[in-house]
């Protein structure tokens, strides 16, 4: 168990390319943190130099109050689960997670090796398994023999470089089922490195989002969905993404594509100058007006729009809506697109339906939303202009209290189970 | 191979080329034995099987007058190879790895010499090195046969076993690292038991390349204090000086012939391919 402390992390490679820069990052004992980015932002490099398989710049990094930087791996105490796993081949399920025990000579006896061994195994239910090879073995269990390599030498904390990314869709869920569940269990301190944003909101408890080596903003899934602080976090966090819409302000009126709506005197002021702006509406913010009824539907605004495409998924439906932006937007719109790993050839919104909606391809539709769910950027520095701090640190507040109590319930627990007593 | 369908015909057509092959290579070695078993008289009958067996030859070269010269030129031989091809594997085990996962100034420079080194033509350094041999005192020694043997099969196990050692994935290493090992403990545990096909593909290599060396050996030793096999036949005797002692050669090459074809029976098994399979996904 342990505290991992980044303070202002450098990575360069050789051309004198920032991999990584000025990244600092508090992580509590027994938290979740995840590392999330599109590729080459420069996640796995972090987490690489947190294990040490990557020398580090400049910055300092502690574990447990004791500074890292000039450790081998070996002596860093961590243990990490690998991409492709790197089991070795030739060793029997047994020796692949008995290993890091046995490189420890003369710590452990045949018979904890043997009890340590089995314990990991019947967490991950490979008990059956324990005398096959590796290449007998499926993916999904490589990947857990991967983990209790990880969990047997009890290390002050666990490192998962994009572990399920080689799994496929079914199996991943399963597996991040359980990996939650292992890492409640055992209280660990855990970093997470991903690209994958289902598996870092559902996992994390709190996100690290990581632009070209810079981090972006670190928080709990809840508040980077709700309170981006830029464009770029907003439209990396959500599936479908955040719909991006050219917008003008004159007042406290604001022109979309789609109509003009009414904005509080409070961000109005603070967009006060800008000549235009990018105005963000989630995909799930929007509704068939047909669908809604009673006091929901007065709050918000409604607008009619013709929809080009119509997807049924059985639980919603995903409705297109082409629209045609200013030319100054679209440069930039295009250029966040790029950084997010997208290749999108039009401009068009995506909604999120009810899946009792009537709206079909090429209907003209009515569609409702709320002004208060819309986020509003600046466009040439990207930053929101309608994060409310105060929420902000509410929600920080609250997650934080939940995180704890769920660590403590594991631990009382875990005591319980020690001591014999029923589960 | 396997998925490949193939129709009747063209089944029939490889088993036809197959035992082409196999009849065309194995049909001088199969002569040889033949010659070895057969009395001095028969040897020029031209006829394949000889019609009556003797073991004669065998007696002549384990016990017989030929026994002298045999005998401590296998014992060189054996010692000789062995020692080699020890010296070689550990040496290119390790300067293979060290090429292969480690970036050093002269790293071309290195491989491309050990490359030209292998490709020298034998028959041009052998006046020199008898020369220098017998200055320094290496001239009818054993280290004066294994020195060369090294420099012909040390580059050509170097350049093997490097191939081998790219193909492991990095990550198995830093594995063992993160996992507690050193340097040392991740190359010998994790690293070396994975290149096991290419280390006995590199020994076998080795141990050929020594055992069949006859331009060495012949110009390099002048008493059965070195001189090993492939040279030793060369100083057979016949009974007379008219006489060919091809009978007593013959059984000579089938005995110097049963070690190699053991070896490869033995280790055929470990030379498989595919041995990391599971390392990685899959």
């Amino acid at each position: 168990m342990a505290t991992i402390t980044l303070d202002h992390i450098v990575k360069k490679y050789g051309d004198g390319f920032p991999a990584v820069n000025d990244v600092s990052l508090d992580i509590k004992d027994g938290e979740f943190v995840i590392l999330v980015g599109p590729s080459g932002c420069g996640k796995s490099t972090l987490l690489r130099m947190i294990v040490g398989l990557e020398d580090i710049t400049d910055g300092d990094l502690t574990i447990g109050g004791t500074r890292v930087n000039d450790k081998a791996p070996r002596d860093r105490n961590l243990a990490m689960v690998f991409q492709n796993y790197a089991l070795y081949p030739h060793l029997s399920v047994f020796e692949n997670i008995a290993f890091p025990l046995r490189l420890a000579k003369g710590k452990h006896s045949d018979e904890e090796v043997e009890r340590r061994v089995r314990e990991a195994a019947d967490l991950l239910e490979l008990r059956e398994h324990l005398e096959r090879k590796p290449a007998n073995l499926s993916g999904g269990q490589r990947q857990r023999v991967a983990m209790g390599r990880a969990i047997v030498r009890q290390a002050d904390a666990f490192l998962f470089d994009e572990p399920l990314s080689n799994l496929d869709a079914k199996l991943r869920g399963q597996m991040r089922t359980e990996i939650a569940r292992m890492q409640r269990r055992l209280g660990t301190t855990t970093v997470y490195v991903t690209h994958d944003q289902t598996e870092a909101m559902t996992l994390g408890d709190r996100v690290a989002v990581l632009r070209k080596g810079e981090l972006q903003q670190v928080a709990s899934p809840r508040e980077l969905y709700e309170e981006p602080v830029n464009l770029f976090v907003a439209g990396f966090i959500g599936s479908p993404p955040m719909n991006f819409l050219p917008a003008q302000l004159s007042g406290t009126t604001l022109s979309l594509p789609f109509g003009d709506v009414e904005i509080s005197a409070d961000v109005a002021r603070r967009a006060e100058g800008a000549e235009f702006l990018i105005a963000g509406l989630r995909p799930e913010h929007v509704e068939d007006a047909e669908t809604l009824e009673g006091p929901r539907r007065e709050r918000g605004t409604t607008f009619e729009v013709d929809v080009d495409v119509t997807e049924w998924l059985g639980n919603e439906l995903y409705a297109y809506v082409p629209f045609s932006p200013d030319e100054r937007v679209a440069a930039k719109l295009a250029e966040l697109d790029k950084e997010l790993d997208g290749e999108s050839m039009r401009h068009q919104m995506v909604v999120t339906l009810d899946a009792r909606s009537r709206v079909r391809d090429g209907d003209r539709a009515r569609l409702w939303f709320d002004p208060a769910s819309l986020h509003l950027f600046d466009p040439s520095t990207g930053e929101s202009l309608t994060r409310d701090e105060e929420r902000a640190r509410a929600i920080q507040a609250d997650t934080e209290e939940m995180r704890r109590q769920a660590l403590e319930r594991s631990r009382e627990h875990a005591q319980a189970v020690g001591q014999g007593a029923p589960a | 191979m396997s998925g490949v369908r193939m129709s009747g015909k063209e089944k029939a057509l490889w088993y036809v080329a197959a035992v082409a092959i196999v009849v065309y290579a194995l049909f001088p070695v199969a002569w040889i034995f033949s010659l070895s078993l057969k009395p001095a008289s028969e040897l020029t009958d031209n006829r394949f099987l000889p019609t009556d067996v003797t073991w004669e030859n065998y007696r002549l070269i384990v016990s017989g007058d030929a026994a002298d010269l045999f005998l401590p030129a296998l014992r060189n031989s054996i010692g000789i190879t062995l020692i080699a091809t020890a010296i070689a594997v550990v040496m290119a085990t390790l300067t293979a790895y060290a090429v292969s996962r480690l970036d050093f100034p002269g790293k071309k420079v290195l491989l491309t010499t050990a490359l030209a080194v292998a490709i020298f033509p034998v028959i041009s350094i052998v006046t020199p090195l008898f020369n220098m041999w017998r200055a320094i005192g290496l001239y009818d020694t054993w280290p004066g046969l294994i020195i060369p043997y090294l420099s012909i099969t040390l580059p050509l196990a170097i350049w093997t076993l490097s191939a081998f050692f790219r193909e492991i994935p990095w990550d198995m290493e830093q594995a063992a690292q993160v996992d507690g090992a050193t340097t040392w403990q991740a190359f010998r545990k994790v690293i070396v038991p994975l290149a096991v096909p290419g280390v006995f593909t590199t020994a076998i290599i080795a141990f050929f390349i020594a055992w069949n060396d006859f331009v060495f050996g012949i110009s390099l030793t002048s008493t059965d204090a070195s001189r090993p096999v492939p040279a030793a036949l060369a100083f057979f005797t016949g009974a007379s000086q008219f006489e060919e002692p091809t009978g007593a050669t013959s059984a000579a090459a089938v005995v110097v012939t049963i070690p190699v074809v053991v070896i490869v029976l033995v280790f055929q098994r470990r030379i498989v391919a595919g041995l990391t399979n599971g390392a990685v996904k899959g």
